[in-house]
């Protein structure tokens, strides 16, 4: 067997010991079902409203917890194993760095993306048989896709984890520079766009704003999101991007682009660390 | 004429400012076993982890079955190399036999030896209890049950036996001198035990990153020319008199009578005692590993490597 495989299957195999797999599953499950069924409750109304709220609001609660939940998973693949002494083990074997990094990745991305599909896929089941005017044939496909583009979310996150990880020698350091990342990627990134929209125009060409966005993951998410629904309905920070006209595949693509650099990063500083 | 194993020449390593070894000479053939002695931070575990490729060397060369560890095409060979690390850990949440699957599928070998394995090392019973619940016993056996997967060329075993009760070890050198016999080389690195010398071909102490002594455990004796203990009963100290034996003794106890001859009046000795027909005990003990760990240790600057451990 190819030991990136024996890696990924044991990384995964871990992710349903330790019940991180249903436990994700379970929170996206009731996250997507609370919103479905009681998000309007704000607006005075209780039950299911329309799958395209539903699916707005899922986008940008999503934004907070996927990245989260992600970088939680990940932050001590690496450093967890130098702390234990298995990693030193581990390159013993007849495996190189690259392979053992792949095969982490395959079985977190696994990991991520099984509770993404039963998580929401299961949330899509209930809004579709209980949820008024929802059809089966409506509601699956749009889940499907949000559950591709967050399980995407996922994994950027997942190669982020893995460079902070692989940099450092502390399982401790790792988790706060993972909540770091999250905080600047999740909070800071938007409110720091909006103050150079207010305060600094003149330093940014107006044609060039849109393109602000591809610098964030998660705004790309939510982009992409919003793309798929019919309402159009750009909040906040995103109306920056209104005009700009992206092509999903265009987002998709840059997407994939913050899935592997990370990734290619975080392996050239595991390969050029010693033991 | 056997294949090299190892070769190692002129082998230079630091960290930083800080010399961990300084110019180490090694050759380790086929079913050889080698002893490598020092105390702690002596480079015994910097030598190990140069031997398997975890970092390059400042200066001089490696050869580990015919590549230089460092080089892509040894990552293949490492599927023949067994090493069992000081401290070894696991993945607490597995089960013994778990851990030793997962490590058996990376070095593609069939899942059906792992019990197998874990029958030879004792731990049939307790292969389905997670790992954490071990003993330190228990796992360094399950350590070295990791190092002997496949049907290694070259083991390297640092600090193989601490925490293993005396029959865990007994039969710890027992699939040693097993392994030994099928050609596989070994490195024993450990502090100087007892037993140990009847397992190894050749040793080597090293101390403060250089060779202190090199050889087998007869050449070293023989240079380092330490005091022979003869121990004799029946024996009367005017009768070792009469033998001009008497400035040897070193201990009188009743009928018991202790000399300290050196090495090249062992013949001599033998035959003026064993005439003696009132002798009614007599046992001679050659200076132990540990002595000899201690000679050389003591006296660094001007032992010279008596030969390049070939």
């Amino acid at each position: 067997m190819n030991p990136i495989i024996s890696v990924a299957r044991k990384e995964f195999k871990d992710g349903l010991r330790n019940r991180w797999i249903v436990a994700i599953s379970l929170i996206f499950s009731l996250l997507a079902i609370g919103l479905a069924f009681f998000g309007s409750a704000a607006s005075g109304t209780l039950g299911f409203v329309s799958l395209d709220s539903t699916m707005t609001s899922l986008a940008s609660l999503g934004v907070f917890i996927i990245p989260l939940i992600s970088l939680m998973l990940c932050y001590d693949a690496f450093v967890g194993e130098k702390e234990a002494g298995t990693l030193l083990l581990l390159l013993t074997y007849p495996l190189c760095k690259t392979q053992l990094l792949l095969g982490k990745f395959v079985g977190h991305a696994a990991i991520m993306a099984s509770a993404n599909i039963v998580g929401f896929g299961s949330a899509a089941l209930v809004v579709s048989l209980f949820g008024e005017n929802a059809e089966m044939a409506v509601v699956l496909p749009q889940f499907a896709r949000f559950i591709a583009y967050a399980t995407m979310l996922s994994w950027v996150f997942i190669s982020f984890a893995f460079i902070i990880s692989v940099s450092v020698e502390e399982k401790s350091k790792a988790a706060g520079l993972s909540l770091i990342i999250w905080f600047l990627m999740v909070l800071v990134f938007d409110l720091a766009i909006l103050a150079l929209l207010v305060g600094a125009q003149d330093l940014i060409a107006p044609y060039a704003l849109p393109y602000l966005m591809w610098l964030n993951p998660t705004d790309l998410f939510r982009l992409i999101n919003l793309m798929a629904t019919q309402t159009q309905a750009y909040s906040g920070v995103l109306h920056v991007a209104a005009d700009a006209n992206f092509s999903t595949s265009l987002l998709l693509i840059i997407m994939l682009c913050w899935i592997g650099v990370p990734l290619a990063i975080a392996n050239t500083i595991f390969n050029r660390q010693g033991v | 004429m056997s294949k090299n194993i190892v070769k190692l020449s002129q082998l230079h390593k630091s960290f930083g400012s800080v010399s961990a070894l300084n110019g180490i000479d090694l050759t380790l053939k086929e079913g050889e076993v080698l002893g490598l002695f020092g105390h702690n931070g002596a480079g015994k575990s910097t030598l190990m982890k140069l031997i398997l490729g975890l970092f390059s060397p400042t200066a001089g060369s490696i050869e580990v079955l015919g590549h230089d560890p460092m080089s892509p095409a040894a990552a293949k060979a490492r599927q023949q190399i067994g090493y069992l690390p000081e401290n070894v850990s696991f993945y607490d949440q597995l089960s013994g036999k778990e851990v030793l699957t997962y490590f058996a599928r990376l070095k593609q070998i069939e899942d059906s030896r792992v019990a197998q394995l874990l029958e030879q090392v004792g731990l049939s019973d307790a292969m389905n209890r997670k790992v954490k619940t071990y003993s330190k016993g228990m796992r360094q056996r399950l350590g070295l049950a990791q190092a002997m997967l496949g049907s290694p060329k070259l083991l390297l075993l640092d600090e193989p036996t601490v925490g293993l009760d005396p029959i865990a070890t007994h039969e710890f050198y027992r699939s040693v001198d097993k392994l030994k016999q099928q050609g596989c080389a070994v490195i024993l690195c450990s502090h100087v035990l007892p037993g140990v010398e009847r397992h190894i071909s050749k040793l080597m102490i090293v101390s403060d990153g250089k060779t202190l002594a090199a050889g087998t455990l007869d050449e070293l004796r023989t240079h380092a020319n330490l005091p022979i203990m003869v121990k004799t009963s029946g024996i009367s100290t005017v009768q070792f008199e009469q033998l001009d034996l008497v400035q040897w003794i070193t201990a009188k106890e009743g009928e018991r009578i202790d000399l300290s001859i050196q090495h090249h009046m062992q013949r001599a000795v033998l035959n003026k005692i064993a005439s003696l027909e009132s002798l009614s005990h007599f046992e001679m003990i050659h200076a132990s590993l540990e002595d000899l760990y201690l000679h050389y240790l003591k006296q660094p600057h001007h032992v010279p490597v008596l030969e390049q451990v070939s």
